[in-house]
């Protein structure tokens, strides 16, 4: 999405060297007041909204890693999220694998899938790439439908939550609870490096200009499919924490539907912004649970939600707190 | 009986006339959507939710109005594509300036609206339309039978494509068309309108998914979720195919549906991915697509 991210906020840290005075101590202080509501939200919210919450977050935060920081839009991470549940559901259920390492599989499950159809899809650019992982996506959709080890329609039913490196009992609600948050903030500081890192930098170049990163010399097509490859385990690390946290692994998850929800969380929350996601999650998740309640179909809501951001609020609701009088005094806006 | 690869003939006819239906289908709608993209340099993602919304005008003016399939064969298009028409003139104007990407996930918003509506109303399991009685029943080929409706529906997209086809590469109308996709600055300090060509050619292209979907109508039922299921094998075809021509993605739209059928008979498990395995086939051998002039 080329065109638009000169006009909008891209990164938080890009902007360091241009931190006004007292920025630095404000934001960490922004940081830590985050983390002590993440410790103790399960005491006054209910801990298995919340997991959902994180679980989503921490999905859209990895699909952000393409379409924020590469300028790729892909419309089947669904794939990688619900495959990911599938394989770490079986391999817990099935194989007996401890959570820590039936997690693992989903990640290394998700970033082989990942590697299949990201090399497919970078063989085309801009809209084409979000039909063909639309495309693979619902291909993989058809396979989970119809593959032995999903058990089609019902999916896989009353997975075990284990002990976590045989020692705490998952079964408890808050070690449930702190295995999510710590495993959400792990992958948002992998995030967070992978993007910031040299490699995320050259991302950031093709996002701008395909053409000048070639010129540069970069193997694009091989930095595309790394951060393909990493968005997707990323994915698989949300996707397979979900499976452990309701218990189950269904079709639901690969749907195009999801792969839609995960994109509306980006977009409402700020593409190209470290926790734009994180707030959009929240928002579409607690917006569901809520419509949940009256009966009145979430996809009217969702369409209409859709609508409305890309019309008027493309910059989402990060991106335009980062623009706002008080992002700019934090330093958060790096449009200078 | 006779039988051809262990076969036997009539099953075989039988699954290649359903998988010329299909492709029939794909053939329009993947038709549309490369005009409207010809233009307007968008994927117009509501283009499934259009088709099913062909069909329900056409549902809806029988129930309500008792109008029947002729009339609704022609009035249900129109009344989609002005629809169209306002869609285009009130939103997707504003977002040409944008990456394209956006005009997507707008149209994807759009489709997720319309079909919710729908569902809410009519809930997600399927309403009957009556194949219209001039074309009912069927008649013996002699190797195999033919539902007429279903030979009628071949044959009229086919017309219908070509017409498109003729519209645009051998009329004016279609030269202004094809001269402002290459470029609409200049065509329009020739003096022609281009915002109204582009809301002409959004409509245009919104009616002929409506089209298919009243044609739809009598063989599938008239379902919420007829045009998602759809949509995404079109968005195959069409990357198979490639935007670029008119009638590449006709005869993509053919082909792949045909391949549908053929798969049906001999590997029913791999019915409903074939089309996304060639399309990966394709990508690997000709990432621009069997048509396609794209950089």
């Amino acid at each position: 999405m080329a065109r638009t991210h000169s006009t909008a906020p891209a990164s938080i840290a890009a902007a360091d060297s241009v931190v006004p005075a007292g920025a630095s101590g404000l934001r960490l202080g922004l940081a830590l007041l985050a983390l002590a509501l993440l410790l103790a939200a399960p005491f006054f919210v209910y801990p298995i909204f919340l997991m959902k919450v994180l679980c989503f977050a921490l999905f859209a935060c990895a699909f952000n890693v393409l379409l924020g920081y590469t300028g790729l839009l892909s419309f089947g991470h669904a794939a990688f999220f619900g495959g990911a549940a599938y394989f770490t559901a079986h391999a817990v259920k099935e194989w007996g694998f401890p959570p820590e390492l039936g997690i693992l599989t989903g990640v290394i499950g998700a970033a082989a899938l990942g590697f299949v159809m990201g090399a497919l899809a970078i063989r085309r650019q801009g809209i084409y790439f979000a039909m063909i992982t639309l495309a693979l996506s619902q291909m993989f959709f058809f396979f989970c439908l119809q593959a032995k080890f999903t058990q089609g329609e019902d999916g896989i039913q009353s997975v075990p939550r284990g002990h976590l490196l045989g020692m705490i009992d998952l079964n408890q609600p808050l070690a449930m609870y702190y295995t999510v948050a710590g495993t959400f903030l792990i992958g948002l500081f992998l995030i967070w490096r992978f993007v910031h890192s040299p490699f995320g930098m050259i991302l950031k170049s093709i996002r701008e200009n395909e053409a000048r990163a070639t010129s540069l010399g970069y193997s694009v097509q091989r930095y595309k499919l790394g951060a393909f490859v990493f968005s997707a385990a990323m994915a698989g690390l949300a996707g397979g924490l979900k499976a452990l946290v309701f218990q189950f692994a269904t079709l639901t998850d690969v749907g195009w539907q999801m792969s839609g929800e995960v994109i509306l969380m980006t977009l409402l929350g700020g593409i190209g912004t470290m926790f734009g996601p994180v707030v959009g999650a929240g928002f579409i998740v607690g917006l569901g649970n809520y419509l949940a309640t009256t009966g009145f179909p979430v996809t009217i809501i969702t369409g209409v939600v859709f609508m409305v951001c890309v019309l008027l609020f493309r910059r989402g609701i990060i991106g335009e707190f980062n623009a706002s009088r008080l992002g700019r005094r934090l330093g958060l806006d790096h449009r200078h | 009986m006779t039988m051809i690869f262990g076969v036997p003939l009539q099953a075989l006819l039988g699954q290649l006339l359903i998988g010329l239906i299909n492709g029939s289908f794909y053939a329009l709608l993947s038709l549309g959507l490369a005009i409207i993209f010809g233009l307007l340099r968008m994927i117009n993602f509501a283009h499934g939710a259009q088709y099913m919304l062909g069909a329900f005008t056409a549902y809806l003016l029988l129930t309500f109005a008792g109008i029947g399939y002729w009339p609704a064969l022609i009035l249900a298009p129109v009344i989609v594509g002005l629809l169209g028409t306002v869609v285009e003139r009130l939103f997707l104007r504003r977002l040409y300036a944008l990456d394209p990407l956006y005009g997507l996930l707008f149209t994807f918003g759009l489709a997720l609206t319309l079909e919710g509506t729908f569902r809410y109303i009519y809930g997600a399991s399927g309403q009957p339309y009556a194949t219209p009685a001039a074309l009912a029943g069927g008649t013996n080929l002699g190797f195999m039978f033919l539902p007429i409706y279903r030979g009628w529906v071949v044959v009229v997209s086919l017309v219908v494509c070509l017409a498109t086809w003729f519209l645009i590469e051998r009329t004016k109308l279609g030269a202004y068309l094809r001269a402002a996709t290459e470029n609409a600055t200049l065509v329009q300090a020739f003096g022609v309108n281009v915002p109204v060509l582009l809301t002409f050619t959004y409509g245009l292209g919104v009616a002929l998914a409506a089209f298919a979907g009243v044609l739809a109508a009598p063989v599938y039922q008239v379902s919420p979720l007829m045009g998602s299921n759809i949509i995404i094998v079109v968005f195959a075809v069409v990357v198979v195919g490639g935007m670029g021509s008119i009638m590449g993605s006709i005869i993509t739209g053919y082909m792949l549906g045909i391949a549908e059928g053929l798969t049906k008979v001999f590997y029913p498990e791999a019915s409903n991915i074939v089309v996304f395995v060639i399309m990966a086939i394709v990508l690997l051998i000709r990432p621009a697509g069997l048509f396609g002039r794209e950089a």
